[in-house]
């Protein structure tokens, strides 16, 4: 019985010895150099950022002596196990939003977001309506002709008379058939 | 002497252009047309007079009078002659001397008609293209002369100044700082130029326009008259933006063509309501319609025109374009403001007069689809303008930047294009009046057909991209309903009149070369379009440090590095270049030689390695940025897919403006030559 839990103690230490013994081998490979992230790795998030500097100017292909910084920082991040995401945030948080190839999605950038749409959309609501109004007009001249259509005769508003050339075109098409 | 002669020749001008205003102002109210002669001549004058002070500044950039500042910023002595000349718009006071002389030139072209039949319009034409010109010359003459020189004071301080400053000496630099390295390349040489041609022949048309609303004319004669200029205007526009984009993809390094920066977007927007404009003209001349809705958008292409100058040549957008940074922002505004208040109160002053009956017997007439084409115009613009201009308010309200890059334009632009894509395939079918969707639809099947073949075998050869299958049969579409149409007209005049094929091309385009001028158009565009999808959906790209022999792989190439050499040039700048062999399934295709010249300043000028094929582009960059030595060399190679297309579709659309640009047969010529018949 003794010696049974003198096999079992000395099985337990074991294994903490082993659990111990293991612990710096764990923590090794985070000491150690990493392998370098490559160039396609960096820029490929470079190329979603702006120079803080030179506006306009991808941080992929910018080639100032900063923006070279730059590109070595994110390897360095990459190096460190830090996420897209992450490193976009860091330049945000240190260089401002003007870094990201898009404003962030809040206060008053919500408005180019929304501008265009809503403007477009406008347009074609407009368009759509007074097209509506300019149809039943065109329609009009054949139930109750009217002066204001006598008038759009003479502009040459006449749909047989509007394209001469594609009737001429259309004629002959026809005689050969 | 010569600087001081110059200058004296812009105040001379100066002057004539103010006289040509006012006489012609007062030759309207007094209804003299010995005053609207006098502003005719005087504006006549003009052209030779500034052509004499812009060869001034020419002869001073050639012969290194690095005494002024303009020619000591923009010449330096290693400089060859052709650049020195060039280096005319390689700054902004010789841009904005630029944009006068060829104003003048325009102006001058307009005015050596006497313009019998339309007297009464031509007092305001010479307004309006008059005070445009003042504006331009009273820049140079103010804000940006350049015949300004160094002068040395008593105190030891340099200072700029036209004439000597008391107990000031002149400084003579021995050399300049010599023009931008990116500047120095053929597509940068004539994309300015062609941008000013573009932007100043647009104003011909606004000026006439103008005119027709002061005088009360509301027929469309101001279009007729100015048609010409509108496509002369269209034509160098576009050139100037494609110059510009094989500049940038030549000289970059960056891989693409359009960065969607602010600057690029800027000369594109008169290019937009141009673009419209040129399309929904032919409703007001088929059916008398939307006489207001064009005269806006003359009015809003003149605008864009000056504010395109405005955000290029004042530094407001601090961007790799904008060089300089200058005082003249606020006249600019001022001048852009006035100019597009007084437009518009005109515009409403004679909107009743410009009112028409609108009829619209279909929503798939031509006129409708004409319409629609200026929607989604108008929609391209609104993106462009609030993708300019928001980042600017979003500074002045919350004081921090923000930038808007090519993803948000691509995105929101993305189904604009497309639909244009689709409106050009249909269109071309629709008629005057009375298409329905019916008619249209029997038009449609045939080239449906080859249209359905091209999706399916997209699909057989493995493409899966959504975008690419939609965007590639749009292509399709467009080109086989224009193919279709082409057809007709030529089986036609085969059959009916006996003529062989080439004869019936020939003369189809000569009997309606705005129609089938304007399909080539189309067709370059979709064309264009091959290579912008291309490029924009499966560009890849990498970057590698190689040493000597060590070779790289992308998109079923391999690159391998031979050589490098770095050679001193006569300038003083040193040329840095490698040589790379280009292989593919083991064969070689070819070797590259990438470099980079680095300037004494420091400046370094990148010329890209291509290796080019219909099919696709391998785009090889030596990248200066980092360490480089004969052992080892860092490349940044890049894969175009298509982008060839992209420059074919350029050329095409010049040949496609040189044909609807032609001289239309005589209609009375044509009546008779039927009552012949």
């Amino acid at each position: 019985m003794i010696m049974k839990k003198k096999v079992e103690l000395l099985i337990f230490f074991t294994f903490i010895i082993l659990a111990l013994s293991l612990v710096p081998a764990i923590s090794v490979p985070a000491q150690q150099p990493t392998p370098s992230p490559s160039d396609d790795e960096v820029n490929a998030i470079a190329s979603q950022l702006f120079c803080p500097v030179c506006q306009n100017t991808p941080l992929d292909v910018c080639p100032t002596q900063a923006c070279r910084q730059w590109r070595e920082l994110i390897r360095q991040m990459l190096a460190e196990g830090k996420t897209a995401a992450e490193i976009k945030q860091y330049f945000v948080t240190y260089y401002g939003a003007s870094v990201l190839s898009e404003p962030p999605r809040s206060g008053i950038n919500w408005l180019i977001y929304i501008v265009p749409p809503v403007a477009f959309m406008t347009g074609v609501f407009l368009l759509f309506m007074a097209f509506r109004t300019w149809k039943k007009s065109a329609t009009r001249p054949a139930t109750a002709p009217n002066p204001i259509n006598s008038r759009g005769a003479e502009t040459g508003s006449c749909p047989a008379a509007d394209d001469p050339y594609i009737s001429r075109l259309e004629d002959e098409l026809k005689k050969r058939k | 002497m010569l600087a001081q002669f110059g200058f004296g020749v812009f105040i001379l001008t100066f002057l004539l252009s103010l006289f040509s205003v006012i006489a012609a102002v007062l030759g309207y109210f007094n209804g003299s047309d010995r005053w609207v002669e006098a502003a005719r001549r005087s504006m006549l004058l003009i052209f030779p007079i500034l052509t004499l002070g812009t060869l001034t500044l020419v002869i001073l950039l050639v012969t290194g009078h690095y005494e002024l500042e303009y020619i000591y910023s923009v010449t330096s002595n290693d400089m060859p002659l052709y650049l020195k000349i060039t280096a005319l718009w390689g700054g902004q006071a010789g841009s904005l001397v630029l944009w006068s002389w060829l104003m003048s030139a325009f102006a001058s072209a307009v005015t050596l008609h006497k313009w019998e039949r339309d007297r009464e319009l031509l007092p305001w034409v010479i307004v309006v293209i008059s005070v445009t010109l003042s504006f331009f010359l009273a820049l140079t003459i103010f804000f940006e002369n350049p015949f300004t020189r160094w002068w040395q004071t008593l105190g030891g301080d340099f200072i700029l100044r036209m004439f000597a400053p008391t107990g000031a000496v002149p400084v003579f630099p021995p050399d300049g700082q010599g023009l931008n390295p990116v500047l120095r390349h053929p597509g940068m040489i004539l994309h300015p130029p062609m941008l000013y041609l573009g932007f100043v022949a647009f104003v011909i048309p606004f000026a006439f326009a103008i005119a027709a609303l002061v005088t009360g004319r509301s027929d469309d004669r101001w279009i007729r008259l100015t048609r010409r200029w509108t496509l002369v205007a269209w034509l160098f526009l576009s050139l100037g933006l494609v110059l510009g984009m094989w500049w940038a993809y030549n000289v970059l390094g960056w891989g693409g063509f359009w960065n969607w920066d602010p600057i690029e977007v800027a000369p594109l927007m008169p290019w937009l309501t141009g673009t419209a404009f040129l399309h929904s003209v032919m409703i007001q001349e088929k059916k008398g319609m939307f006489k207001q809705w064009n005269m806006l958008l003359i009015i809003l292409t003149y605008s864009l025109v000056i504010l395109g100058t405005f955000l290029a040549r004042t530094g407001v957008l601090s961007s790799i374009h904008a060089f300089s940074q200058s005082s003249i922002g606020p006249v600019f505004f001022v001048f852009i403001g006035l100019t597009l208040i007084i437009s518009i109160a005109l515009l409403i002053y004679r909107w009743k007069d410009l009112k028409a009956e609108v009829e619209m017997s279909s929503w798939f007439s031509r006129e409708a689809l004409f319409l629609l084409n200026n929607l989604l115009f108008m929609g391209v613009l609104i993106i462009c303008f609030w993708g300019v201009i928001f980042p600017l308010i979003s500074e002045l309200v919350t004081g921090q930047k923000i930038t808007v890059g090519p993803p948000w334009y691509q995105r929101t632009n993305g189904p604009l294009f497309g639909s244009l894509m689709a409106l050009m395939g249909i269109a071309p079918l629709s008629a005057w009046g009375r298409s329905t969707f019916k008619t249209i639809g029997r038009l449609l099947w045939k080239p449906s057909i080859p249209t359905v073949l091209a999706l399916a075998a997209m699909i057989a050869l493995g493409i899966r991209n959504w975008i690419a299958l939609v965007g590639f049969t749009l292509v399709a579409f467009v080109i086989f309903v224009t193919l279709f149409e082409f057809w007709r007209g030529v089986h036609s005049r085969q059959k009916g009149r006996g003529e062989n094929l080439f004869i019936a091309i020939w003369r189809l385009f000569g009997s309606n070369r705005r129609r089938y001028g304007g399909y080539f158009i189309h067709i370059s565009m979709v064309v264009m379009a091959i290579g912008i999808l291309g490029v924009e959906l499966y560009q890849t790209t990498t970057q590698k440090l190689l040493a000597t022999g060590d070779d790289l792989q992308l998109s079923g190439y391999t690159l391998r590095y031979d050589s490098l050499t770095q050679v001193p040039n006569a300038d003083g700048s040193s040329l840095t270049s490698a040589v790379v062999s280009v292989f593919k399934g083991g064969q070689l295709l070819g070797k590259l030689h990438p470099q980079f010249a680095t300037f004494p300043s420091g400046e370094t000028a990148t010329v890209v390695g291509i290796y080019s094929t219909l099919a696709d582009d391998l785009y090889v960059v030596l990248i200066d940025w980092e360490s480089i030595s004969p052992a080892q060399a860092p490349f940044k190679v890049v894969h175009n897919p298509l982008v060839n297309w992209l420059w074919i579709g350029s050329l095409m659309f010049i040949i496609g403006i040189l044909i609807a640009a032609g001289p239309e047969p005589d209609k009375e010529d044509l009546r008779s030559t039927r009552k012949l018949e």
